[in-house]
């Protein structure tokens, strides 16, 4: 076994207590926990009649989350549909812009989280959904370090690039700093002025800080001069520009010299006379002191990580960079002895350690969501092929698989699950195996929806179970007709045997068939079974006789019992049916086939007889059946006569 | 297909439907509503696609639809009809059918009319799957192969016919005044005749052979005589109930069961689909453009002989494109109307030149510049 990485978190139930005894059941994604029984222990009262549902990711009960879900299944499906023979460079793009969308998907569930937590009243929902908010900030974070370090994996040069656009989007409170400041009376004489502009250089906005700037020299002209030099500084800074013929040497060459410059302003004291330029100067340098005591505007280790990289190593290499984040990390976090989660995570993605990242996060996050969704797109960058775990298939199928399990025990959620246990291949379909039969079924609807789903992955066996479930549902309801559409769809040729069974039992009580609709047009699904192609045909019969044309429904029912098709229970009361066709004026039946008729008619005493002596008939009963039988013969004998008579009369 | 709007609604959608315009109004539809199903607590909403009265917005900057109310509804809902502007009719899992009340100055919903139980098994309730309604009549059908007339004013049951079917009839729709069409799981369509006090259907219609379960139905606006049903194989199938008992053409359509079928309201030659497979179709028949489309009937009739196939009555001035020879030859043409996507589409509305659907993957598209 694996050590243990964190010890477990203990959620309480309510039902337990000292003395008490718990059972529990193992679900996809919770624990079923109820009190047992115990006596033994001689404790009085009454059990719990409680039984307690312990769920390990609650976030699907989020109605915003299901958003980000349903959203993201689509994401997942189509990166799924990325053909494998793309050239590679192509397949680069797409995965990022895949990245992307994921990320803007976060982000639009994140915007209306951070907008209900403000607009309700309700102060426990606003909690709730402000730590949502914040676990969703970290996972965006997470994520979108992943993609730039792993995914894009930009070289040398556009690698801080990347990295500045990182700290900037997750820094985006100077922004709203800066609006305060601007929609104030004199921007310049604000209390924030300062910070807004030193922060605007800490994420290397130069720019902007010379806008903001252009503030302060309009305020002081006999300064002008100096802020006339640090507006030259700041916009000779060099950008490495990935996209132009510069080589990295070439701009290597001009960083080096534009840095020479800041440095010999900072020596020959050229700001000396304001602190703020000074300060300013000293942040271009790349001076780590300054940057320390300016802790908070920093905020983050990683923002640290970035401005010091941005000011004195802008062509680190990706290689390079878990050295510079481990030192950062140790600088900026000095007092605080233990690094967060978030922190060693960060560090992780630094270091290049996919696996890491992945572990840490499922132990720190409370969903599968993140996990799941990020390893199946790194496994799709070819970026964890050599890991294999020592239980399932692989990483990015287990954690798919677990992730999936969870939507399918949501009552709404479970049809997303499918799609993504389809595209794990050695597990997947087990899985939906077991799963799919648990659905509940309360509407037809449904269970059309489900059979749809196990048709196209033709799983027969499945199909049988719910067409066998949806029989039931309608054999309990009395409604035949439907129980034998659903047996039909089955194939359940057992089933559709009962069925007819009881058709027939329902004739031979009521003298006439229900659900005429449905028996007249069985079409080709009559021979699905015996019972019901004699159902089938004994209809026929009947519309035969119905519409007088009383030849063809004598063949037709005297072929029934001499193919054997009808049981031999039914004889008596085709033999029957049989009397009036008998009684006709015209001769119906010819001489062979009332020989044929008065054979089965023997053949059936002769049976009875044999088993005959059973006592629960009454003695009525027995001479109805005898009298029919006397009757039967009187009128074979007559048909008989009046054939061979007809038939001799036809000869001659 | 840009001016396709998607929006997430956090519950798996059943039915969609516009409000209907008042005669005079010659604005296009703002408000739907949607229905929900397999949701703990399943909801009835109503959803304003912007503009609130300020008309003359035109160039596709409305926002996403807002919601304007909701209303909880016990069982998944699985069909929905406006009576009229004001009240709505839903077909619940649970058996009942419930009339909804919508206060549009103050954008409330209430129960105004419930029947419990008006689809039920001796011991256990069965799901009603279909309502249609023309003011004040409401006629709802069932799993239970039940047809139920109700008044909007009435608290009881007007008119029963049990049995009406033996499997599950699965949508319903007005032929005529007094004549209804159902369609059921073993592919029949029924023709019921309220004039007449008889419990059996008028006529059967059905697909031979195959016995392919039928989802949806639909009548042609003006021609009443021309049906269009979707099944479970997702073919378009156009019957003709004057004649024959099978259906006047089959077109393919879907690779799963197709659960709506609409003709366009006033623009009939343009019908629409929406199936399991996840896409919504829009059909449209080769109109003779340069032709207005009153002359196109007789035309039709004086270029394709048709005389073998008219009825014996034949006095028939116009012949629908829909039943014009076989129309899988070049004659319809198909688009589809989604961005690709997995989930069943399960319902669909058109009105004016706006369309609504809604999705098993807890999406409402709303499209307001339709090419009609």
């Amino acid at each position: 076994m694996e050590e243990v990485d964190v010890e477990p978190a203990v959620t309480n139930i309510p039902a337990a207590r000292a003395g008490k005894h718990l059972g529990f059941a193992w679900g996809p994604g919770n624990i079923l926990v109820y009190e047992t029984f115990y006596k033994a222990s001689g404790a009085s009262g009454p059990g719990c009649s409680f039984i307690h549902e312990v769920r390990k990711d609650d976030d699907i009960y989020s109605p915003i989350l299901r958003k980000l879900f349903n959203e993201s299944h689509h994401i997942f499906v189509g990166l799924q549909t990325i053909r494998e023979d793309l050239p590679s460079k192509n397949k680069k793009s797409q995965f990022v812009s895949i990245s992307k969308n994921y990320r803007s998907v976060l982000r639009a569930c994140m915007e209306e989280l951070q907008q209900v937590a403000v607009s309700t009243k309700d102060a426990e929902v606003s909690t709730q959904y402000g730590n949502q908010v914040s676990i969703l900030l970290a996972i965006e974070l997470i994520w979108n370090l992943c993609e730039v370090l792993f995914i894009d994996a930009a070289p040398a040069g556009s690698l801080l690039l990347h990295l500045l656009d990182w700290v900037r989007l997750h820094k985006a409170d100077v922004d709203e700093k800066a609006r305060e400041v601007l929609q104030s009376e004199s921007p310049a004489e604000h209390q924030d002025y300062w910070d807004v502009v030193v922060s605007y250089v800490l994420q290397g906005r130069l720019e902007e800080a010379r806008q903001m700037l252009v503030k302060q020299a309009n305020l002081q002209p006999a300064a002008r001069n100096l802020y006339k030099l640090m507006d030259n500084l700041l916009s000779k800074m060099p950008f490495y520009n990935p996209g132009g013929t510069q080589t990295p040497t070439e701009f290597d060459v001009k960083w080096r010299h534009w840095h020479g410059e800041v440095e010999r302003c900072l020596q020959d004291n050229s700001f000396a006379s304001n602190q703020h330029l000074e300060l300013i100067c000293k942040i271009l340098v790349g001076d780590e002191d300054t940057l320390l005591e300016h802790k908070e505007l920093l905020s983050t280790w990683y923002h640290f990580l970035v401005t010091r990289l941005l000011f004195c190593h802008p062509t680190v290499k990706p290689t390079e960079l878990h050295y510079y984040a481990q030192s950062c990390m140790t600088m900026f976090l000095e007092l605080r002895s233990v690094p967060e989660p978030l922190d060693s995570i960060l560090l992780a993605a630094f270091e290049f350690d996919i696996h890491q990242v992945i572990k840490d996060c499922s132990i720190a996050l409370n969903n599968w969501w993140f996990v799941a969704h990020l390893t199946d797109l790194l496994d799709h960058c070819k970026l964890l092929q050599s890991h294999n775990l020592h239980f399932g298939s692989n990483l990015r199928e287990f954690l798919l698989l677990e992730y999936a399990s969870g939507l399918f025990t949501h009552h709404s959620l479970w049809q997303l699950a499918v799609d993504y246990f389809d595209h794990c291949p050695e597990f997947g379909r087990v899985y939906l195996e077991l799963q799919i039969e648990r659905v509940p079924l309360d509407t037809e609807r449904k269970a059309l929806k489900v059979l749809r789903i196990c048709e196209q992955r033709q799983m027969s066996e499945q199909v049988r179970s719910i067409c066998k479930i949806m029989a039931m549902q309608a054999l309990r309801n009395n409604r035949l007709g439907s129980a034998l559409s659903w047996s039909i769809r089955a194939k359940d040729a057992a089933f559709a045997t009962l069925i007819s069974e009881k058709f027939l039992q329902d004739y031979c009580a009521k003298g006439m068939f229900s659900d005429l609709d449905l028996i007249d047009n069985l079409g080709p699904a009559m021979l699905l079974s015996d019972r019901l192609t004699f159902l089938g045909k004994y209809r026929e019969f009947h519309k035969l006789y119905g519409e007088k044309r009383y030849r063809e429904a004598a063949k037709l029912l005297l072929s029934l019992m001499t193919a054997k098709i009808a049981p031999r229970s039914f004889w008596m009361t085709l033999l029957t049916d049989a009397l009036p066709l008998l009684e006709q004026k015209e001769v119906i039946f010819s001489a062979e086939q009332t020989y044929e008729l008065m054979f089965c008619l023997e053949e059936l005493t002769s049976s009875l007889n044999i088993t005959a002596p059973s006592t629960d008939r009454t003695m009525q009963e027995e001479d109805i059946e005898l009298t029919k039988v006397e009757l039967l013969r009187l009128a074979l004998a007559r048909n008989l006569a009046m054939a061979i008579v007809k038939e001799g009369t036809v000869e001659s | 297909m840009e001016s396709i709007n998607a929006k997430y609604v956090s519950q798996k959608i059943s039915k969609t439907r516009w409000r209907p315009l008042s005669p005079s109004s010659l604005q296009q539809p703002d408000i739907f509503v949607t229905g929900s199903w397999d949701n703990e607590d399943n909801k009835i909403s109503f959803w304003s696609t912007g503009n609130n009265g300020m008309s003359g917005v035109e160039d596709g900057l409305e926002g996403d639809p807002q919601l304007l109310c909701e209303h909880k509804h016990d069982g998944d809902v699985l069909d929905l009809q406006f009576l009229d502007q004001d009240r709505i009719v839903t077909a619940s899992s649970t058996g009942a059918v419930t009339l909804f009340r919508h206060q549009q100055n103050s954008q409330t919903l209430s129960v105004s009319q419930h029947w419990e139980r008006a689809h039920c098994y001796p011991c256990d309730n069965a799901p009603c799957t279909g309502v249609v309604c023309s003011s004040p009549e409401i006629i709802t059908v069932g799993e239970d192969g039940r047809i139920n007339v109700f008044r909007a004013d009435h608290d009881g049951v007007v008119r029963v016919i049990e049995n009406a079917d033996s499997s599950t009839i699965h949508a319903v729709t007005y032929l005529r005044t007094t004549e209804i069409l159902t369609v059921n799981s073993i592919g029949q369509l029924k023709l019921w005749d309220f004039r007449q006090q008889s419990d059996s259907p008028s006529q059967i219609l059905s697909l031979s052979g195959d016995r392919v379960p039928l989802h949806c139905v639909d009548r042609h606006p003006n021609q009443q005589h021309i049906v269009a049903t979707g099944g479970q194989d997702g073919m378009l199938c156009v019957w003709d109930v004057r004649q024959g008992n099978t259906p006047f053409s089959l077109m393919e359509a879907h690779s799963a069961e197709m659960w709506e079928v609409h003709f366009h309201p006033t623009n009939p030659d343009h019908l629409f689909t929406c199936s399991e497979d996840g896409s919504l179709l829009h059909w449209e028949t080769s109109s003779h453009s340069e032709m207005p489309s009153f002359l196109q009937g007789g035309r039709n009739n004086s270029m394709i002989s048709r005389s073998a196939m008219a009825p014996a009555g034949g006095n028939q001035s116009l012949i629908s494109p829909w039943l014009s020879g076989d129309s899988s030859k070049g004659r319809v043409e198909t688009t589809h109307m989604l961005p690709s996507q997995t989930l069943s589409v399960n319902s669909l509305d058109v009105l004016g030149q706006c369309l609504v659907c809604g999705t098993d993957g807890e999406a409402v598209f709303v499209n307001r510049q339709m090419p009609i």
